[in-house]
């Protein structure tokens, strides 16, 4: 997995709530076998018509945030299915950081799983990063994962909380399944009394 | 020490490892699987030289992309779809997994099947790349949604890694009126605490009339816990759940039976657990009820009119008026007038043999309106061998609905089963995002008896009005 330390960029508004995985990456996206090629297709049915030519005034389209590395949006983004093609096709975009009041559960957890940052921020903290957001190619945002701040285009200061195991694996760049294999005693362990104790599972 | 929820109990009963800061090997009972979600996590195992750990516990059905139209024994002519569905059959073969194809009778739709053929058992963590996982919550088993990533550290550890959520209660008490259904249950309850509403939180549904529920409306009402943003719902298990397990195919027999049951009987909330929060409904409160906008949460009582965006605060308002736009909907229209084009009954939510038998007691004798395309799609290949056996099939085509073959349907439209741009649909599924049944398509999510209602008038209905 790619490693997150730091990120500078463009940060790209889209202020809607309850942005669900159908908008990020419609259905017909999904009948891929890889992980790659997804990010052409990002927010597909909002950024295109239905000619397949882009709608000019969708935040992506516009020349100021082509290039953009940092999504700032509306409460609970990433709502719906479980499709890891979310996260998938916003990372090929070329965007590793989204920033919201909340997200979904198992959006937020996929996210980690794909070296995207999704911070969680108070809603008026939110709210600036939105104002500044807007700026265009002048809204250039600094997130630092290992002291947890975002430094805004002015130089101010915002910090975040993330789970610390999480930010390690982030920071590091970390394999789960890895990880989770150096401790495989413990589950061998738990599966031979789970054998004895619920023998019909 | 205060008592544990059930929620409490099952996790405590399947953590492997837990380190220091509270992170968790969750060990996992089951796993089901679907041609969507999971090549790529097979594809990272092929590559790392991993095998499925336990591929005896992991259950794999082709549902999505399945066309749903009697001509699929000829094979899946979109191409895309057809990859996905091989690469899933060759997976299961290569991987040694349990494994329903497209033509085999138990096939259907991953949530329909693992209850169906008794996988899912009280008292287990089942997980699937699938959201609407929650549904096997209905047994008083903890089950939610993961991504590809998961679905392949499931696939090679047999385990996630999870922090725990807290404890939420729903409570529905008294009895519901007639015409209201589990399906009303569980929208009234999304359009009261909102789409986030149970965010970090696993939500056990208690209270008179959900020990009332069959199995199947207990299924229809955890299905949706995630649209509630819940990790997962659930639902103690009581003599209605183990009627329902005994005897299934991979249900225990014998003194294993008798063994499990006894542990199932301890799967209950006691009387002085705290929940962190609390969420109280009357059932004769509730009626039934349709969404008129592109969230779940969009919910109202079909009596109701279609609401402004100056009835909400926030970022409400502006969604509202982006959902009222895209719907095509007027401020202040009676619900009741809004005319339909599709009507869709089927999916995880409402594809049960329960769900048809409620639909065709609205239908029998009558006829689709004229203009409107009426599908019924069942859950399973064995759900559209019972409703055949008890006559429901002759009633839907009698009327004028196709009858179709199992799978995920227009549920998500990934199939060619799809809305028009612009038309309007009554649906039983669980999700009325933009798009959704397909591009520009309107879905209006309501119970099996009300969708039927509207496909009879040609328009939202009260079912009350047509009993």
């Amino acid at each position: 997995m790619d490693k997150f330390t730091t990120l500078t960029g463009i940060a790209a508004p889209l202020p809607l709530i309850n942005v669900d995985t159908d908008m990020i990456i419609p259905k017909q996206f999904l009948k891929t076998i890889k992980r790659s090629g997804l990010g052409v297709n990002l927010f597909d049915e909002m950024r295109y018509d239905s000619d397949g030519n882009e709608v000019e005034d969708f935040v992506l389209n516009k020349p100021a945030y082509r290039e953009a590395k940092i999504l700032v949006s509306g409460d609970n983004f990433g709502c719906g299915s479980s499709r890891e093609h979310a996260p998938w096709a916003i990372k090929d975009f070329g965007i590793s950081c989204v920033i919201a009041p909340s997200f979904a559960d198992i959006f937020f957890n996929n996210c980690f799983k794909n070296g995207i940052l999704p911070i969680a921020l108070p809603q008026e903290d939110v709210d600036k990063l939105m104002d500044d957001a807007e700026r265009g190619s002048n809204a250039v945002i600094t997130v630092d994962l290992d002291s947890q701040t975002i430094t805004g285009p002015d130089g101010g200061e915002i910090s975040f909380e993330v789970d610390a195991f999480k930010k390690h694996c982030l920071l590091n760049g970390l394999d789960d399944i890895g990880l989770t294999l150096e401790k495989v005693a413990s589950i061998d362990t738990f599966e031979a009394q789970a054998a004895q104790s619920r023998p019909w599972v | 020490m205060t008592g544990k929820t059930i929620y409490d109990k099952i996790w405590d009963a399947h953590v492997a490892h837990e380190a220091e800061d509270g992170t968790c090997l969750l060990y996992i009972d089951r796993h089901l699987v679907h041609e969507v979600t999971s090549p790529q996590a097979f594809e990272g195992l092929r590559m790392a030289g991993r095998p499925v750990r336990a591929p005896e516990k992991t259950i794999a059905v082709p549902d999505h992309n399945v066309p749903t139209t009697l001509d699929r024994e000829e094979g899946i002519k979109n191409e895309e779809s057809r990859i996905q569905v091989d690469a899933l059959d060759t997976n299961a073969k290569e991987f040694g997994i349990n494994y329903y194809p497209v033509d085999d009778i138990r096939q259907g739709i991953v949530h329909i099947v693992g209850p169906e053929q008794g996988w899912t058992l009280p008292g287990m963590t089942v997980v699937c790349g699938d959201s609407h996982t929650a549904t096997h919550g209905a047994f008083g088993a903890l089950a939610h949604g993961i991504g590809t990533s998961e679905v392949e550290h499931v696939l090679a550890t047999q385990t996630l890694i999870q922090k725990k959520s807290k404890n939420m209660k729903v409570e529905i008490t008294g009895k519901l009126s007639p015409g209201v259904t589990a399906k009303d249950i569980t929208l009234a309850v999304i359009g009261k605490t909102g789409t986030a509403g149970g965010t970090g939180y696993v939500i056990e549904y208690c209270g008179e009339a959900i020990r009332d529920l069959s199995m199947e409306g207990r299924m229809t009402v955890c299905n949706m816990a995630i649209e509630g943003g819940a990790r997962a719902g659930l639902i103690a298990p009581d003599e209605t759940t183990f009627e329902y397990v005994k005897g299934r195919p991979h249900a225990p027999k014998g003194a294993q039976w008798e063994a499990a049951l006894n542990w199932w009987k301890t799967l209950y909330t006691d009387d002085d657990a705290v929940f962190d929060k609390v969420v109280t409904l009357k059932g004769e409160d509730i009626a039934p009820v349709v969404t008129w906008g592109t969230s779940p949460e969009d919910v109202l009582p079909i009596t109701s009119v279609v609401p402004s965006p100056e009835d909400f605060t926030g970022g409400k308002v502006d969604a509202a008026r982006r959902s009222l736009e895209y719907m095509g909907l007027k401020p202040g229209t009676p619900l009741s007038e809004v005319a339909i084009d599709a009507v869709f009954i089927g999916s995880c939510t409402n594809g049960r043999i329960e769900d048809l038998r409620a639909a065709a007691e609205i239908v029998k004798g009558k006829k689709i309106a004229e203009g409107v395309r009426g599908m019924v799609v069942p859950g399973s290949g064995l759900v559209r061998a019972q409703a055949e056996e008890e006559g429901l099939a002759e009633i839907f085509e009698a009327a004028g609905f196709e009858w179709r073959l199992a799978g995920c349907s227009m549920c998500l439209a990934m199939n060619p089963d799809q809305l028009a741009p612009g038309e309007r649909c009554a649906s039983t599924s669980n999700r009325n995002f933009e798009g959704r049944q397909g591009f520009k398509g309107r879905t209006h999510l309501m119970s099996p008896a009300m969708a039927a209602a509207a496909a009879i008038n040609g328009k939202l209905t009260d079912v009350r009005e047509v009993m």
